[in-house]
């Protein structure tokens, strides 16, 4: 077992014993993403050896002279590439962006790299985060290393299967509808997305303003906790970052759910719930009941709204926030046309996929005259009554307990033909983005074909400590299952 | 499909999104969003009149910056990726006005 | 023309507000610059790069609504207007379309009879501008320059309430008054920095129904409002005498060709797709917060005309024409307060400052020199250190360069003459060499005083005291 299977804490106290340098580690996971690369392309960009090697060494410095003292010093990572690297290919898995070199860096990237981490490489995703396969990435699809037939999941699907094919110590995705929580899931790692407000969107390309956050993915809930509290900060750039009172997320890894009152919407465990799935989720509520938490069902009603409402708010933001891709300033721009209008259109046309197109042409028209009040007022006002519905459900409950996805990962090409049964996929995940709750989702099995299924755990806004808790908690009964690529 | 989208919606909708879709890509545009908007039209089954719209989650407000010079001439980083450039500035078809 | 038409006018007046900083980043507005050289990842648009309100910009844009009597609404918020065009880098503009900061309001302006009138302002919004698009002479291409992209603006948003170019020019120069003088912008229309586009239609006399209006824009001066006006008046009328039409539409003024034509291509829609920005949080102006600006607001024009009255008891006419400008009614202010008697201040500044703007082709706001020398030059003419020619001649250079009179007057010597032994001298001399103007006086033709007054100054070389040497004369002349 290489250096890649040690989780990110495991590894950042080797380094700092300097049992293992962070040229060392950082060549591991080069090692295993060669291995693996050429079939799982997690990928977009793998920096190369040499810069790799630069920070390495500075990093190495740093941490001598006391500059890198947390948990993450030295140790490999990988960023969804929707984030911005400085003088480093930032794509969003789409053609539009193929040649676009940010001359600036994400915030919570920054912070990373405040914290001593390597950055390794940029991470494949579904085109500008739109899609729960990674399959619309311009780069080509990413597969899910624990069968490769199947998908990863997304759209931070990269990230995840670098975790989980071991290409990196750990990674960060983004999580609008579902992002992280989702290809966790089917990944087998674990992930979290923070309540909104609390990493910094700064130089996170947007996707849905109002409903993207970024967060950790690794191998364990402990792993999570540290990166959140390294990524986590309140940045005056993103005036809709949040001053939190507590930041120290690790003081949350305790073993101990006695009196941790537990939710289970029915809702989410009906029609359309594979049965493996259901099995898998209804164990985790047990161990956590013989753990002393106290567990009861009740109604969220308002679910099945939650994934027109998301896709009118997403779409309605989305076309907005890519009309800026034009060919003008950065990016791609067509190669022919003829005047301003057509050289725009054609950019466009050709710059974005399929699946961004639909978006943005589903988006622009239900903020268009006429159309406004009926669609997006209309999914502005059911957004407060889920969140209204949430609330309620939080004066009774310190966490709820969900799956991820009603099934476990689906196989290549299976899921793009039919948009709606795709977005369909989103209905666990998706309610916590308009609401902005923080949510975990941890493995707890896998099923028949072999496919790993995940839990999802939410709270209350800014109630990140209790579902680290709970997740951490549960995770004490079982093993970290690796998947068969890494042997 | 209760909603029917027109050639002229997926026309319309093309010029507001700068998109120039091939007669296919009309063809499934129309169907597409035929269905999402068949789907979205289940939010009409919520009573959502005494419910205010919500765009932010959090009732956070007044974010401000001051009133302070902080950048200085950043002109090589911000045309670094200009598709074309001349003189400093990023160059586009002729415009009109 | 058989029948008779009104033209009913309402403006869309915007504003650069004076910041330091564009609206949503730390980069300069100040003017000029190589393109591009004021510009960061928010201001171009750069993926992933966030907005971040000034706060002097909520500031301005109140104090501009409480000035123009709008009601502030304490909730407001930014919302996307969308359109595609290469000098907005996003491809929308921040704006605010549903919660503008101030609604309902209005300010009076005189028509041209005379009379009062009120023109409403039914909203006024905050905004960041465009950046800017020059045309490559040798190439088909444009070239785009962002530094201008995200300057603040305000939008003043009149009801439909002028009815006459004069009326327009009457409410825009209202308007540039009480921006001035809060010192939210410099105001310029040929500049930019205050613009103007005007919502035209024309009905019937005596019809209460609006007719259909076009909006036009690129108005750089009054001069090009009042043709514009005139010329979209003509061209609506024609249209409905001819049986046509008018459509509702965006026309771009050319002054120099002295017409206008539609702007819109069928590339545009015209459907902004507004939404609440989800990237900035709303802006809350608590009590104390309204009150802090409410006590910030300076006295504006028409406080100040009432109390120069009732204060300084200076005549209308001075009034009216100190106060039009901020910056000469300042330096009023400032030098009475250091002493020196209102109506000589103002005399200086009505007078001799206006011929000086005027024969230097300057604008009042350019005025630059300090209060303290112009009252010190008041002090020395009163004292009659210096003669009336010699304190004009000094206040050029005041004007100019803002020297230090006191010193000026030392270092060059124009202290009038006012010792009496030394006068009596020199008078004694020309009182003897023209006898020829004696006899004139002695036989009642006073007239030949001036004469005699004239060469003892030419003899001081101009430095004399006037008064001093009609004392002596008639002393020595026995009259």
């Amino acid at each position: 077992m290489g250096l890649m299977s040690l989780t990110a804490i495991q590894l950042g106290n080797k380094i700092k014993s300097g049992e293992v340098s962070v040229s060392e580690a950082a060549e591991a996971a080069l090692n295993d993403i060669n291995k693996v690369e050429g079939t799982i392309n997690s990928y977009v960009t793998v920096l190369s050896e040499d810069d790799i090697k630069k920070r390495a060494k500075e990093v190495q410095e740093g941490i001598k002279n006391g500059i890198y003292t947390g948990p993450l010093a030295g140790v490999p990572v990988a960023i969804k590439d929707n984030m911005c690297t400085e003088g480093i290919l930032t794509t969003c898995s789409s053609k539009i962006l193929n040649n676009f070199v940010p001359t600036y860096t994400a915030e919570a990237v920054l912070n990373l790299n405040k914290a001593g981490a390597v950055i390794i490489g940029k991470t494949n995703m579904d085109e500008f985060a739109m899609g729960s396969t990674t399959e619309t990435s311009y780069y080509g699809a990413t597969r899910n290393p624990w069968n490769t037939e199947h998908v990863p999941g997304g759209s931070s699907g990269g990230t995840c299967t670098a975790v989980a094919a071991e290409e990196c110590s750990f990674a960060l995705g983004s999580d609008t509808g579902g992002s992280i929580r989702q290809p966790c899931s089917f990944c087998g790692v674990t992930g979290i997305k923070p309540t909104y407000g609390t990493v910094s969107r700064y130089g996170l390309i947007a996707y849905g303003s109002s409903l993207d956050q970024i967060g950790p993915v690794a191998k364990d809930v402990a792993d999570c906790a540290a990166i959140l509290e390294t990524i986590a900060s309140y940045d005056p750039k993103d005036s809709t970052s949040v001053k939190r009172d507590d930041y120290d997320f690790t003081s949350a890894l305790v073993d101990d759910v006695k009196g941790m009152r537990i939710g289970i919407p029915k809702e989410y465990f009906g029609d359309g719930l594979n049965e493996e799935v259901k099995t898998a989720i209804f164990k985790v509520v047990d161990v956590l009941k013989e753990k002393g938490a106290v567990v009861s069902e009740f109604d969220l009603g308002l679910v099945t709204y939650a994934i027109p409402a998301y896709y009118v708010i997403a779409s309605a933001e989305a076309s907005s926030n890519l009309a800026r891709f034009d060919g003008v300033k950065y990016g791609y721009r067509a190669e022919e046309y003829n005047g301003l209008h057509n050289m725009l259109k054609k950019t466009r046309s050709e710059g974005f996929g399929p699946e961004v197109k639909r978006r943005i042409m589903l988006g622009s028209f239900v903020l268009s005259s006429g159309y406004y009040d009926a669609y997006y007022i209309k999914a502005l006002r059911t957004k407060a009554l889920i969140k209204r519905e949430f609330d309620k459900a939080f004066e009774n409950y310190d966490v709820i307990i969900a799956p991820a996805s009603p099934d476990t990962a689906p196989k290549l090409g299976e899921s793009l033909s039919d948009p709606i049964k795709m977005y369909l996929g989103d209905i666990y995940t998706i309610s916590a983005n308009l609401a902005g709750l923080p949510g975990i989702t941890v493995p707890c099995g896998t099923d028949s074909k072999g496919l790993p299924i995940g839990v999802q755990m939410l709270g209350d806004c800014f109630s990140e400590k209790k579902i680290i808790q709970t997740a951490y908690s549960y995770e004490q009964s079982r093993e970290y299952v690796r998947c068969s690529i890494c042997e | 499909m209760a909603n029917v989208i027109s050639d002229e919606t997926i026309e319309y909708v093309g010029i507001l999104a700068k998109l120039e879709l091939s007669d296919a890509e009309k063809e499934q545009a129309k169907k597409d969003m035929g269905s999402m908007l068949d789907y979205i039209d289940k939010l009409g089954e919520l009573d959502t009149s005494d419910v205010e719209p919500m765009s932010h989650v959090f009732p956070v407000n007044n974010v401000f910056r001051e009133d302070v010079v902080v950048n200085g001439d950043d002109s090589a980083n911000i045309l670094s990726n200009a598709p074309e450039e001349k003189d400093g500035s990023f160059v586009v078809p002729k415009t009109f006005d | 023309m058989s029948k008779e038409y009104e033209t009913v006018i309402g403006l869309e007046v915007h504003v650069e507000l004076a910041t330091k900083t564009k609206i949503f980043c730390g980069c300069s507005t100040a003017f000029g610059g190589a393109p591009n050289t004021h510009t960061c990842p928010v201001c171009t648009g750069m993926p992933g790069s966030l907005p971040v309100l000034n706060r002097q910009v909520v500031e301005y844009a109140a104090a501009v609504g409480i000035a123009t009597n709008c009601t502030i609404n304490r909730f407001c918020r930014f919302d996307r207007k969308n359109y595609f065009y290469p000098d907005n880098p996003q491809n929308y503009q921040i704006s605010q379309l549903y919660l503008p900061i101030c609604e309902n309001g209005g300010v009076s302006i005189e028509t041209p009879d005379g009379g009062k009138k009120t023109v409403g302002i039914h909203e006024i919004h905050m905004e960041e501008d465009a950046g800017k698009l020059v045309h490559d002479e040798w190439g088909e291409a444009s070239l785009v320059d962002f530094n201008r992209s995200g300057v603040p603006l305000i939008e003043i948003v009149s009801e439909p309430d002028m009815r006459s170019a004069e009326e327009v020019i009457a409410y825009l120069e209202k308007l540039r008054l009480i921006i001035q003088y809060l010192g939210a912008s410099d105001c310029k229309l040929n500049e930019g920095s205050m613009r103007a586009d005007v919502n035209l239609s024309v009905r019937e006399k005596g019809s209460s129904e609006f007719g259909t209006r076009t909006e036009t824009k690129n108005l750089n001066s009054f001069k090009a409002i009042a043709r514009a006006i005139a010329n979209e008046r003509e061209r609506q009328i024609d249209i409905i005498e001819s049986g046509g039409k008018v459509v509702q539409e965006t026309r771009r003024w050319d002054d120099a060709k002295e017409y206008s034509y539609p702007m819109r291509s069928k590339e545009d829609a015209q459907d902004y797709r507004y939404f609440p920005e989800p990237d900035l949080v709303p802006v809350i102006i608590s009590d104390e917060w309204f009150d802090e600006i409410k006590s910030k607001q300076p006295e504006l024009r028409d406080e100040k005309m009432v109390r120069y009255k009732e204060q300084y008891n200076l005549p209308d006419y001075d009034i009216d024409i100190i106060t039009a400008n901020k910056r000469l009614a300042d330096i009023f202010e400032e030098t009475v307060k250091l002493g020196s008697n209102p109506k000589k201040v103002s005399n200086w500044l009505m007078v001799e400052t206006m011929y000086l703007l005027k024969e230097k082709g300057l604008e009042p706001d350019l005025v630059s020199f300090s209060p303290v020398n112009l009252a010190k030059l008041i002090k020395l003419a009163e004292d009659r250190v210096i003669n009336g020619n010699v304190a004009k001649e000094v206040f050029e250079k005041i004007f100019d360069e803002d020297i230090d009179p006191e010193e000026y007057v030392k270092e060059n010597g124009l202290m009038s003459v006012n010792d009496e032994g030394e006068l009596r001298g020199v008078i004694e001399k020309i009182i003897a060499a023209n006898p020829k103007s004696v006899e004139d006086i002695n036989s009642g033709k006073l007239k030949a005083m001036g004469f005699l007054v004239g060469q003892t100054m030419k003899e001081m070389k101009g430095k004399a005291d006037p008064a001093s040497v009609n004392k002596i004369l008639k002393e020595l002349l026995g009259i």
